[in-house]
């Protein structure tokens, strides 16, 4: 179920240095929203004209829905001042988001950058406790370790630059953990980020023999699925490769199900 | 003025409670955006280009935004006309819409035996034939930028259904006021235009044009004063209605189209932004009607308050 709702912004202000976090009142889609969803957003500081952006969830607590973003394209520079008690449109919640099975194998989080919204929320509704690997390019990049760690996850942080946690990727640290635990048996991943770090996980997790869900972001139009801008190549049941709709079937895909050629990383 | 204006508008003998149409491509198969807004409420709605099997289309990325508008090139990607009749059809015949398909082919046969689906088929309405989309290399545009070959694509498809038939014009040709004759002449209930403009947007950095086909469709307010002066040039060279689109997201958008001579107009990307446009459009054209006195949207259309020297 997803619907169009006027929601007012209550909060918006800096998250961590280079971030902004927005609240929104939007008791009916707040209501319904899940981890991995997103919203698609009419800014209005922009010109009428211009396509909606979709956001994926940070937290939902209706009435309240939280979302973080980063000021650096032509929509979100221009949402920056946008300030308390004015209206955004909003359709949401939209997509298929991550599965929230009580039962499974040990979870494992991977997180690129503000990936890690999505992936706080799901830490939220998961029973399941488990390794959270948080990766960024700076300091200012990793966010959102707080709510893992206050809810008893394992948190291994990475940066490039090393000015926070190990230094290097987030996949060699993640690499070095599965060499270290060789045969404590499959876990289920869960992971948000950079297209790049999303493919590099699921061939990882292919030979491992893992579940995995990824979420993969794309450039939207209509954000409901009628426009099909935002298809990404998998295989269907019956083993033929088909286009998915990263709006509709997804933006979370079984990492198993997804086809990588043709698409530039 | 209390009464109710007069909506109401027959188009290829379609019955449309008002003149405002989803256009295609922008509003899927129907269930996209069937829980969003009121399907009873809409003149009609036009199905995204089928063929008679499964299309792929083009690889991502295809779309991309630009100033007051923006850039697809989806190709065409569709899952073929029998998975429409028997996924998405039963769907559309529980509500009251006329349902327009739009259809196309890689050859002339094609285009015949994709219309011809469609004879027994109970709830589709017309067909709206596309010989305009700037983005597959065999189909669409060759088919409608040649007068003969348009001519002959038309003639074709009219022998092969018994459905209203409305070909869906090009914008990029010489005299737009020739093609509304050719199709009338072929056979034609109506004309729709516009379709898409091509148009290029470059990656700087990349030297790469930003879409992977290259080229695409521009769409959005940018093209509609392109589309307002086709549509005024198109419905003088004939008798047949034309649903006239092309950058409409308000009434008084799709009030400039009927005034220039549109009986009836479709949305498009607007529904992007606001998949209420549609109903919107409706409200505000009615609101108009009343303004101006005027007892039926019918007597709107063609009313241009101009005459061009000879
Ligand atoms: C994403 C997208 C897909 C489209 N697909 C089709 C199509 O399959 N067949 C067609 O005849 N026109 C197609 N069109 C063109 C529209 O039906 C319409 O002619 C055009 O967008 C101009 O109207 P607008 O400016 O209101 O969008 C498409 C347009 C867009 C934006
Ligand atoms: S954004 Fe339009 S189909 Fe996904």
């Amino acid at each position: 179920m997803r619907l169009i709702e006027e929601a007012t912004i209550v909060e918006h202000a800096e998250f961590t240095a280079g971030y902004r976090r927005l609240v929104f009142q939007a008791p009916r889609i707040a209501a319904l929203a899940a981890p991995g969803q997103f919203v698609h957003m009419r800014i209005p500081e922009l010109s009428p004209e211009a396509l909606r952006r979709p956001f994926s969830i940070y937290q939902s607590h209706a009435p309240y829905l939280h979302v973080i973003y980063k000021p650096v394209g032509r929509g979100t520079q221009a949402m920056m001042h946008a300030p308390p008690g004015e209206t955004y449109n909003l359709i949401g919640p939209l997509g298929r988001g991550f599965p929230v099975a009580p039962d499974g194998p040990p979870p494992v989080f991977v997180a690129g950058g503000y990936g890690v919204a999505p992936l706080s929320f799901l830490a939220e509704r998961l029973p399941r406790r488990g390794v959270a690997f948080i990766g960024g390019r700076t300091a200012q990049d990793i966010l959102c370790v707080e709510d893992f760690a206050s809810r008893g996850w394992d948190v291994r942080v990475t940066t490039e630059d090393g000015s926070r946690g190990e230094r290097g990727r987030v996949t060699e640290s993640f690499d070095r953990w599965v060499a270290a635990r060789k045969d404590a048996g499959p876990a289920e991943l869960f992971a948000c980020g950079p297209e790049g770090l999303m493919r590099a996980l699921g061939e990882r997790t292919a030979t491992l023999g893992w579940q995995a869900w990824v979420s993969l972001d794309r450039p939207m139009g209509c954000g409901i699925g009628a426009c099909l801008a935002c298809v990404q190549h998998v295989r269907d049941d019956g083993g033929k490769v088909a286009w998915a709709r990263c709006c509709t079937e997804g933006p979370v895909f079984d990492a198993k199900d997804l086809v990588w050629d043709g698409v530039a990383p | 003025m209390t009464a109710k204006p007069d909506l109401s508008v027959v188009i290829a003998g379609i019955r449309m409670k008002n003149p405002v149409v989803l256009a295609s491509g922008t509003c899927g198969y129907g269930p996209e955006y069937a829980d969003l807004i009121d399907f009873n409420a809409l003149g009609a709605i036009t199905i995204k280009g089928l063929l008679s099997e499964p299309w792929m289309g083009n690889p991502p990325p295809r779309l991309v935004e630009t100033p007051a508008g923006l850039l697809n090139a989806i190709g065409l990607q569709n899952p073929g006309v029998d998975a429409f009749i028997a996924d998405y059809l039963p769907m559309l015949r529980r509500y009251d819409l006329p349902v327009i398909v739009n259809i196309w082919g890689r050859t002339m046969q094609e285009y015949g035996e994709v219309a011809a689906r469609f004879n027994d088929v109970e709830g589709v309405h017309a067909l709206e034939l596309n010989i305009s989309c700037p983005n597959i290399k065999a189909g669409g545009m060759e088919f409608g930028t040649d007068p003969k070959v348009a001519a002959e694509v038309i003639g074709l498809v009219r022998k092969r259904t018994r459905l209203p038939l409305i070909p869906k014009l090009s914008p990029t040709v010489h005299s737009i006021a020739l093609f509304a004759r050719v199709a009338e002449e072929s056979g034609a209930d109506a004309i729709s235009l516009i379709n898409s403009v091509p148009a290029m947007v470059i990656d700087i950095e990349r030297r790469r044009p930003v879409l992977s086909n290259g080229m695409g469709g521009l769409t959005g307010p940018a093209i509609r004063p392109i589309a307002v002066r086709l549509v005024w040039q198109a419905s003088r060279a004939v008798k047949i209605p034309v649903i006239g689109m092309g950058g409409i997201s308000c009434g008084r958008d799709a009030l400039e189209f009927i005034i220039a001579g549109a009986s009836a107009v479709a949305v498009g990307t607007a529904n992007f932004l606001d998949p209420g446009t549609a109903l919107r459009v409706v409200a505000e054209i009615e609101d108009y009607l009343r303004r101006h006195g005027l007892a039926s949207v019918r007597e709107l259309v063609g009313t241009l308050q101009f005459k061009q020297g000879s």
